[in-house]
């Protein structure tokens, strides 16, 4: 150890230091593979507490685990992307938030303990990563949704209810979408889910787009925030489709 | 550890307990004539507690004995029957099981089939939810569930009077906690045996609740003749403190539900709201309100959710 030179120890010095920042805070063995699958191989992939995920500590129902993701500590979000680790399906959804707030809350399936992660990229193309575990007993992914066997939810196929709330720091929109949302993993039941939303206001301005996966659980409802800068909020439009190419096309109003 | 206890145990040249199974270290607690109550833990599921969060009763009358559910697993059952020779050489001649939830029936394998009982919406239920709720419990409970099987109840009990033995009990068919929900009105000792319709000092549970018919049945229970309850979990009274305690919590429990969906909080929001001063001390609060708002916000929120329509209003 003495014979060390003075440069090398300052590289390994450098090195360690280098090895503790990517150190997974989740500590979970599935980090590598997420790194490699969902991140392009040069892409800048930081830890960063300002990108918060929460969630139950343990899910009582793992097909509905509620999760809210608040990137607005960050400065300058184009969009952030949500994923579970353990999941049969890794991706559960993308937003990116034009007029909204960096946030976005929702519901999705887990098929076992998982780390739940928002990675939000910044104007400076750096993704920033946090997130974090949720325990569960069951698997809420390989299970068919109630609705692909009722014919009352075919009739009710992307029908949206929703609510504008005035808050002190700007307007809340909550959506909710009837739809199966099947992840094409339980037996005989193929992946059928919505793909594309698109929220916007009533001059056509785009307050958020979500891009949903499978593991978004099913009726998807979302609660999404707007800051005051947003005025004249009377109702919102709702845009999107499924990958069957059904629309969902609806106007909620406050 | 037990490998090495073994070791120890083999060193020392003392028995070694192998396969000895879970000891609940049943001890029955007399709370009125004829009548004792088993105390479980006001815990949640544990590998430590065995499943055993649940009280179960026994009635010793002159024809037998009537077991008021058979507790979480086979070997609890089997420790039951165990505890109730040592009382009495009367044999146990009815088992009635309150309601379908796992720790309240997997005790049956422990007692002869034509004496289990339940209302017939219990029956139903334990046969499409037994299975699942069994795995689930291994997973919950680990080696105290060793060998446990669902044993659905074959008699279809109807709510009235039946005279055993001496004792005048009155079946309640009512509803609420789940969609089934026995209890029984001992009117020769005046124990009220109310299942999980009423909790004392530990957090109700919700996941297969409605909680207005919950509180019916609430009512139903308080105008009763009683002078001892024994509730489903936590300890009995000589009083309706459990009855109240109970209401209390599910009337707050809805109400804030209620009103957090009309103002519009998410699920993750409501899940950590700060929680009164009185529920708090109720045994896991903090881990059963968060599943009660899991069980049942979503009703919540879609009462409170407009339908939209197809074209922006003028
Ligand atoms: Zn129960």
């Amino acid at each position: 150890m003495t014979a060390l030179p003075r440069a090398a120890a300052f590289c390994l010095a450098l090195w360690a230091a280098q090895a503790l920042a990517d150190a997974d805070p989740l500590d979970s063995a599935r980090w590598g593979d997420m790194r490699s699958q969902l991140f392009a191989a040069d892409a800048t992939v930081v830890f960063d507490p300002r990108v918060q995920v929460t969630g139950p500590l343990t899910a009582e129902d793992p097909k509905n685990v509620p999760i809210a993701v608040d990137a607005t500590a960050l400065p300058g979000v184009t969009e952030v992307l949500v994923f579970a680790d353990f999941n049969p399906i890794t991706k559960v959804l993308a937003f990116r938030p034009a007029a909204a707030r960096a946030e976005l809350a929702f519901r999705i399936k887990l098929q076992q303990s998982s780390p739940v992660r928002a990675a939000a990229r910044t104007a400076d193309g750096v993704w920033h990563v946090g997130g974090t575990w949720v325990i569960t007993t069951g698997g809420g992914c390989t299970v068919p949704s109630t609705g692909s066997a009722s014919p009352e939810w075919q009739r009710r196929l992307n029908e949206v209810s929703g609510r504008i709330w005035s808050r002190p720091d700007g307007n809340r929109v909550r959506l909710r979408i009837i739809h199966p949302m099947d992840t094409g993993l339980a037996a005989s039941i193929p992946a059928f889910y919505i793909e594309q939303l698109a929220i916007t206001d009533g001059q056509q301005r785009v307050l958020m787009e979500i891009d949903a996966f499978e593991p978004v659980s099913e009726n998807p409802l979302f609660t999404l925030d707007l800051p005051s800068t947003v005025t004249d909020l009377a109702s919102v439009q709702i845009t999107g489709r499924d990958n069957n190419g059904n629309l969902v096309n609806a106007w909620v109003e406050r | 550890m037990k490998r090495l206890l073994a070791t120890l145990a083999l060193l020392a040249g003392l028995p070694i307990a192998q396969a000895a199974g879970f000891d609940y270290q049943l001890a029955p607690r007399q709370i009125a004539p004829a009548t004792w109550v088993l105390e479980g833990a006001r815990e949640d599921f544990s590998f430590a507690n065995g499943g055993r969060i649940v009280n179960t009763a026994f009635v010793v009358t002159d024809a037998g004995v009537v077991v008021i559910d058979s507790g979480p697993s086979r070997q609890y059952g089997e420790q039951t029957v165990a505890a109730i020779g040592r009382i009495t050489d009367k044999p146990v001649i009815k088992v009635w099981i309150t309601h379908h939830h796992p720790d309240h029936f997997l005790g049956n394998q422990a007692f002869a089939r034509k004496t289990l009982g339940a209302l017939a919406r219990t029956i139903t239920d334990i046969e499409s939810d037994g299975k699942g709720f069994n795995e689930n419990m291994y997973r919950l409970v680990g080696d105290a569930m060793r060998d446990t099987e669902v044993v659905v109840p074959t008699e279809a009990l109807t709510p009235g009077t039946v005279d055993i033995g001496g004792h005048r009990f009155e079946l309640l068919a009512l509803d609420g906690h789940t969609a089934g929900d026995l209890a029984v009105l001992d009117h020769t000792t005046g124990v009220l045996f109310a299942g999980d319709l009423v909790f004392h000092e530990r957090t109700p549970t919700t996941p297969h609740a409605t909680i207005a018919r919950w509180l019916k049945s609430l009512d139903m229970l308080e105008a009763l003749p009683f002078k001892h309850i024994v509730p489903g979990h936590g300890p009995a009274a000589a009083d309706a403190a459990p009855i109240r305690q109970t209401r209390d919590y599910l009337k707050w429990l809805d109400g804030l539900l209620t009103q957090s969906a009309a103002a519009g909080l998410d699920m993750t929001e409501v899940m950590r709201l700060p929680l009164p001063k009185i529920f708090r001390q109720l045994a896991v609060i903090d881990a059963e309100f968060p599943r009660s708002v899991s069980h049942l916000y979503p009703a919540a929120e879609e009462a409170a959710l407009n339908d939209s329509s197809p074209r922006r209003k003028p």
